[in-house]
């Protein structure tokens, strides 16, 4: 064969975006990239968001996402260039020849559909296989793909299965018409570490077994080296390395790829607990209303002054509810939270101006976490306003001061919120945390929605406000490797209970309990070959028992 | 500033000579309000530039005082809906319980008798005065303004930045106006435009029964029911409020609809 089966050419893609009191403009969101990509290997394509990684995904497809234009290049899929096709050509292509696996298979499916219809749906349309052999092929493929019990899965809905098997049966969805190409848009990004682990084996042995090509996208570089041959590092729309999985992991070129490489390398010297705990969660149990399940049973957690608890644990751990408990959010139905030496009230409303002062929160999600009409002048300044009764020039000063803190400076105090990028709005949120002048933040999953390097700093930009402010922080996260980065002490979350609790070099040493063993066990490592030997690893100890 | 678009302008230049002929009806109108200057349904002359209705009065002249007295009642009428329905779904929101219900049910009670025929028997009762209509017709309104204000809230009231301001220890006075009413502006103003036109129809409707605006008063609906007897005999005297009131609704919603869309892509808008 003399074409491979997927060849892009300088491949140029650029979009029209309308920044709001300008005239629209035509930007370039992809240029100068050219791949290859031959029938039974997999190409992981990685950058940080906005580096275009699923712009060119898409582009497999000839598909532009919500006004993006391919304007410029080749596109050949099995020798014939699919951006001359028509509207018919293309459709024989999509779903046939050429299949998409998205990230959020949640949002993917249509929950009023059973699995089985929606998985063989394309396969019927494009006329590749009768019903019976659709059938028989997805019952396969969800054998493979380690689904519990292939024959009869697909006759559930969507709601009726976890989020990685769901992820699975979108596998399944793309390998049914025996396509020649997969795009995998990161797909295990939303899924637990622990989930993640089975999903990514499954879906590297169903590529190994139906020989297909894929290209894989991520922003994670430790996820990517375990399932692809090739790995290209984009940044701002344009290649930055290219080379096989062992060369980039080992010996990368680029100076930005090393970056990527090395990246949550921060060290982090444990310290001595001190006598006085900031705060104190004393035999905690805690429900939402209307339900009779214990969302946290019997918690048992300090916090010392000027250090970093992390609370570590799946989704539905209940890690979260324990901060809103600790916050007031939710009332805990038995036990006491104590800070500093007064007893908080289990309820908001119960709480002093002063109670509320000392315990500040950020969130996950930056963007829903400050007002889009307010300017970072009145994020940041309404603490210093409604706390210290500031006004004026002296809290503009202090505004001021504050946005040197998170190393921003103070140009940007009158901008809005969607003027930052991501790493800018978790800053403001932090410095909105900061102008209360708080002895305990609690941090809920700050980074995760962050891309590595800009996580990084915002990490770095922690540790070192720890430093200055002597505060302590609560750490909710599902990250092993941020937990190393950043906390004095763990707790190891399970359903509502902590299963492991103590200084972090004892947490993260042996001998460990199944679940914490489990969850580092599952932590993605920067080498290649490591999903093998974890794999391999958990097979001889289940097999051991 | 970005530039209007061509429909906007449009919009800007009927809504606002509408309004200003409303607001200087005194100075243009070329007669008196009820000053009978001629023949009944004379043709449209130089003297009379739109004819004259059905006891001799100058049909322009009416028409710029009909306009007024619509234009008054029904932006006095929208203006009380938006009050009230607006603090009221915004306090359902925010405080929720049994307060949201109560309130929610009250407003389901309300909406379950047409207004049109709740309006009638209020106003049999009571006597028909300007504010008393503006009273009726802005209470009743009201309703529909606080279940969009309500459902609006009511996903704003769970973004995290709200749950900020309540964990900093924030009053409800400024939950409700500093955090929530500015990102629920843009669908409340949509909705004002075309909440003022069902105002200037509702109001139209009123006085075309006879429980509107009384005469000799003027209102676009009132020369209707007036002129209504011509059209037997080809008279277009009551097809002119009618193309007034049309004009008018759909340049407002021009205008609103352009003001929508500012909002929307100004900083972002709601969510992200």
């Amino acid at each position: 064969m003399a074409d491979p089966l997927l060849k892009v050419t300088d491949l140029k893609i650029e979009a029209t975006a309308y920044p709001p009191g300008e005239p629209p403009q035509e930007i370039t969101i992809v240029e100068g990239v050219s791949f290859a990509l031959e029938k039974g290997r997999v190409l992981g394509l990685i950058g940080e968001s906005g580096a275009g990684k699923s712009t060119i995904g898409l582009s497999a497809m000839a598909y532009g996402r919500g006004g993006v234009r391919i304007t410029g290049g080749q596109v050949t899929v099995n020798g014939r260039d699919i951006l001359q096709l028509g509207v018919r050509g293309l459709r024989a292509l999509r779903g046939a020849e050429v299949t998409y696996v998205a990230q959020s298979a949640a949002a993917a499916f249509n929950p009023a559909k059973r699995i089985m219809e929606q998985v063989i749906e394309a396969t019927l349309e494009h006329g590749r296989a009768s019903r019976s052999e659709a059938e028989a092929r997805a019952v396969k493929l969800f054998a493979t793909l380690g689904l519990p019990d292939p024959d009869t899965f697909g006759n559930r809905y969507p709601h009726q299965v976890s989020g990685g098997q769901l992820q699975r049966a979108m596998t399944a969805l793309a390998l049914c018409p025996l396509p020649d190409l997969v795009i995998f848009d990161e797909p295990t990004t939303a899924l637990d570490v622990t989930t993640q682990i089975d999903v990514l084996a499954a879906i590297k042995d169903a590529i190994r077994e139906t020989g297909v090509a894929a290209l894989y996208i991520t922003h994670d570089l430790a996820v990517v080296a375990q399932v692809s041959d090739d790995i290209m590092v984009l940044k701002g729309g344009h290649m930055v390395e290219y080379g096989t999985t062992a060369q980039i992991i080992t010996a990368p070129r680029e100076e930005y790829t090393r970056a990527l490489v090395s990246v949550r390398s921060i060290e982090h010297e444990e310290k001595q607990p001190s006598d006085d705990p900031v705060l104190r969660v004393e035999h905690v149990t805690a429900r939402y209303r209307g339900t009779d399940f214990d969302v946290l049973h019997d918690v048992n957690v300090e916090v010392h002054r000027g250090q970093t608890l992390a609370v570590v644990g799946e989704s539905g751990s209940g890690k979260s509810t324990l901060a809103r408990v600790i916050t007031g959010l939710l009332p805990p139905s038995e036990g006491q939270i104590t800070f500093a030496d007064r007893t908080l009230s289990p309820t908001l409303s119960g709480r002093s101006r002063e109670d509320l002062r000392e315990v500040q929160m950020i969130y996950q999600m930056a963007d829903v976490a400050m007002n889009p009409r307010q300017t970072v002048g009145t994020i940041i300044g309404r603490p210093l306003e409604f706390y210290f009764g500031l006004k004026g020039e002296a809290k503009r000063a202090r505004v001021a001061e504050l946005l040197d803190e998170i190393e921003m400076g103070t140009g940007f105090i009158d901008r809005y919120p969607a003027e930052l990028s991501g790493g800018q709005k978790q800053r403001v949120c932090i410095a909105r945390a900061l102008a209360a002048n708080p002895r305990l933040i609690i941090c809920d999953e700050v980074t995760s929605a962050l891309d590595p390097l800009v996580a990084d700093g915002i990490l770095k930009l922690l540790l070192n406000l720890q430093k200055v402010e002597d505060v302590a922080y609560l750490f909710i996260t599902h990250d092993l490797a941020t937990v190393r980065a950043i906390a004095d002490s763990i707790a190891v979350m399970y359903r509502g209970r902590v299963v492991r609790y103590g200084p972090k070099s004892q947490v993260l040493s042996p001998p460990f309990d199944d679940y914490t063993d489990l969850l580092l066990s599952s932590v993605p490592e920067m080498k290649l070959g490591w999903l093998e030997d974890v794999i391999a690893h958990r097979k001889m100890e289940s097999a051991g028992n | 500033m970005s530039r209007i678009p061509i429909s906007a302008l449009i919009g800007l230049v009927f809504t606002g000579a509408y309004f200003l002929a409303a607001l200087f009806a005194p100075f243009i109108a070329p007669y008196g309000m009820s000053e009978t200057v001629g023949d009944v349904w004379e043709p449209m002359s130089r003297t009379h530039l739109l004819g004259t209705d059905s006891i001799g009065r100058d049909l322009l002249t009416r028409m710029i005082y009909g306009g007024r007295t619509t234009i008054f009642i029904a932006t006095m009428a929208t203006l009380l809906s938006f009050t009230t329905g607006a603090v009221l779904g915004f306090l359902a929101a925010v405080i929720g319980g049994w307060v949201d219900q109560a309130l929610s049910r009250f407003v389901d009670l309300m909406m379950a008798i047409p207004s049109l025929i709740f309006a009638l028997v209020v106003l049999s009762v009571m006597p028909v005065t300007i504010p008393v209509l503006i009273m009726v017709m802005g209470l009743l309104d009201s309703t529909r303004v606080y279940r969009l204000a309500r459902a609006v809230a009511v996903d704003i009231n769970v973004m995290d930045y709200v749950e900020a301001a309540r964990l900093r220890g924030e009053g409800r006075g400024w939950i409700i106006f500093r955090e929530i009413l500015p990102n629920a502006l843009s669908p409340l103003v949509a909705e004002m435009g075309l909440r003022f036109i069902f105002m200037v129809l509702f109001v139209s409707t009123l006085s075309f029964l006879g429980l509107g605006v009384q005469p000799p008063n003027a209102d676009w609906g009132g020369i209707v029911k007036e002129n209504k007897e011509g059209i037997v005999y080809g008279i277009s005297a009551a097809l002119v409020p009618a193309f007034a009131i049309a004009t008018l609704a759909i340049s407002v919603n021009l205008v609103a609809d352009w003001i929508l869309n500012r909002t929307t892509s100004l900083k972002g808008g709601r969510g992200g």
